[in-house]
């Protein structure tokens, strides 16, 4: 096996993503395959390839800091499931007092 | 006359001459929708109301005397990915099943400039994860070739609205084949510019490094005429590229003479379907006989590239997706009471099984102790690939492949089976992988009347060649076929 459950429910807790049993079982087995798969990549010896990270070349694109128009708060709020007094809202983050 | 028929340059010399009107196209084509969607479904979200309020401001204008572009009144589709001002965009998930966008993309943008109707937003995988538009959270589109058969994927709704006369054109995106292997199963023309050709701002990512925009169309004619429209440096986009846009049209001249083809054995190798490599061969003789030279070359890490994709693509849609805690905008559940329980369960019941496989698989490639035996070397097979591509472009101008190793497969045959869907993206993801243009073209159909593609790649923003091979190529092809 290229990956266990264990490992399985770390990188879902990493992810936030919650797996039922049967799911657990299924996901295991399909990114082992996958997995298994892949590992092709290390066939070749690459210790003096560069790795290529965008297909072209980029350089640092800079601009002048200049104020520029932003979307009205309501149109940034018009898709929040739950908004008050122009903040978006969320269940509570520190318990306790 | 059947207007939705028509291709956008025939379309524009009606409307031009005034014998028809855009109300008149736009209705036709809404009419189309209505017939085909039952069997199809090519659309997540349909616009007549306005689409027929902007055909009827296009015909004043056009009654004014207002000179139209080659786009004015053209009703064209659009994939679901790409943000529409007050129009729902839904990426095919249920995470954004309710998500109104409140700007547009730069490509819609620039449509609207061009006086183009908006119709409606096209089926897609679910977050452009996938090879047959059966992720969709939506469901699936069929082929409009035969309603048995997936449409491809990821573009599918885009492509099959197309195909089946429901847009004149439409707009798909490419991470790894989206706009070229689903051209190929429906017989449209689809083409994925240069990275950097146009402007992703608004096109919600998938795999940043890989994604483009580009034009699915009924013919050659039609994709260089949107490419025009939609191509170009955005400042919102620090990756899109200052590169003067040529005049893609002049370039249609239908000769051949000098042009060089490389045509690489790896790409007709083990696994292609007999009847694919047959066509394409056919093509490719064709192409010699009206004035390329054509050679085999090798391309030797082209085994190298699935594998290579897959890792790259899952580890920057893992971190692109991180963004999805339902706190801005799109699905929430309202009755978990803590933070980190709310995003656990949002992104559970928001993501489909295709996405969260992905999203899993890039956490564990990016995660410390295996990003070097996964993310880095992927990262140096593609230099690998891109470098093999480098080579072959020092001595032809062009590439030739199939875009498929087969026609579309039957809806479900490979469902439950994620390693054989990514197989499927054999001869298209390289081109992604090198940040190459690349266009599909019809070249011929299976033993079972199913379309098969034919693949030009040319180097990074030389479209104009491809669009000179595509057209030469599709004109002799229409001849030998009559």
């Amino acid at each position: 096996m290229a990956i266990t459950k264990k490992e399985i429910d770390q990188v879902c807790s990493l992810a936030r993503l919650e797996l039922s049993s049967s799911e657990r079982d299924e996901f295991t087995c399909q990114i082992d395959s996958i997995l298994g798969y892949v590992a092709k990549i290390n066939e070749l010896d690459t210790s003096n390839i560069l790795p290529t990270s965008h297909p072209i070349p980029l350089t640092n694109v800079m601009r002048e800091d200049e104020r520029g128009e932003s979307l009205p708060i309501e149109d940034v709020l018009s898709n929040a499931p739950d908004e008050r007094k122009g903040y978006f809202c969320v269940p509570k983050i520190i318990e306790g007092e | 006359m059947n207007l939705e028929k028509l291709t956008c340059h025939e379309i524009h010399d009606l409307l031009k001459s005034r014998e028809i009107t855009s109300t008149e196209v736009t209705s036709a084509v809404i009419s189309r929708i209505e017939s085909q969607e039952p069997d199809v479904h090519a659309y997540i979200t349909t616009t007549f109301d306005e689409a027929l309020e902007q055909a009827r401001i296009v015909d004043k204008e056009i009654g004014r005397g207002k000179e139209l572009s080659p786009l004015t009144g053209i009703p064209i589709a659009i994939k679901d990915n790409m943000c529409t001002k007050g129009i729902k965009t839904t990426c095919g998930s249920k995470m954004l099943h309710n998500f109104i966008p409140p700007y547009d993309a730069f490509v819609i943008q620039r449509l609207k400039e061009a006086g183009a109707i908006i119709v409606g937003k096209t089926n897609m995988d679910e977050f452009a994860m996938g090879s047959s538009t059966e992720t969709s959270y939506f469901g699936p589109t069929k082929n409009p070739c035969n309603l048995e058969y997936v449409p491809g994927g990821t573009s599918g709704g885009s492509a099959a609205a197309v195909a089946a006369h429901e847009a004149i054109m439409a707009l798909g995106s490419d991470t790894g084949g989206s706009i070229r292997q689903p051209a190929s199963f429906c017989g449209v023309v689809g083409l994925k510019p240069t990275y950097g050709r146009v402007s992703r701002f608004g096109l919600i990512a998938h795999a940043s490094s890989f994604d483009q925009i580009g034009p699915i169309t009924k013919d050659v004619t039609d994709a260089a005429l949107l490419m025009k429209v939609i191509s170009g440096y955005d400042p919102a986009d620090s990756t899109s590229v200052k590169v003067d846009v040529p005049d893609y049209l002049s370039y249609l001249t239908g000769d051949m003479k000098g042009i060089k083809i490389g045509i690489p054995d790896e790409y007709f190798a083990q696994g292609i379907d007999s009847n694919v490599k047959s066509t394409v061969l056919e093509a490719i003789n064709l192409i010699t006989k009206i004035g390329a030279e054509c050679e085999n070359i090798s391309m030797p890490h082209t085994e190298y590239a699935i594998p290579c994709y897959y890792i790259l693509v899952a580890s920057e849609a893992s971190s692109n997706l991180a963004r999805y805690d339902g706190v801005q905008y799109g699905y929430r559940d309202t009755s978990v009471q803590n933070l980190v329980e709310m995003y656990s369960k949002i992104r559970t019941d928001g993501f489909g099984s295709e996405v969260k496989r992905r999203i899993m698989l890039g956490t564990y490639a990016l995660s410390s102790g295996y990003y070097d035996a996964y993310y880095l070397q992927a990262q140096k097979m593609r230099t690998l690939i891109k470098q093999d591509f480098d080579k072959a472009f020092e001595k032809y101008d062009a590439l030739i492949t199939p875009v498929s190793p087969f026609p579309a497969f039957k809806i479900g045959e490979k469902t439950n089976d994620p390693l054989q869907m990514y197989l499927a993206d054999i001869y298209t993801v390289t081109i992604n992988l090198a940040g190459l243009p690349a266009i599909s073209i019809p070249c011929g159909f299976s033993k079972n009347g199913l379309p098969i593609g034919l693949q030009i790649i040319c180097k990074p923003f030389d479209e104009q060649m491809i669009f000179k091979i595509a057209f030469a190529v599709e004109k002799h092809l229409d001849r030998a076929k009559k």
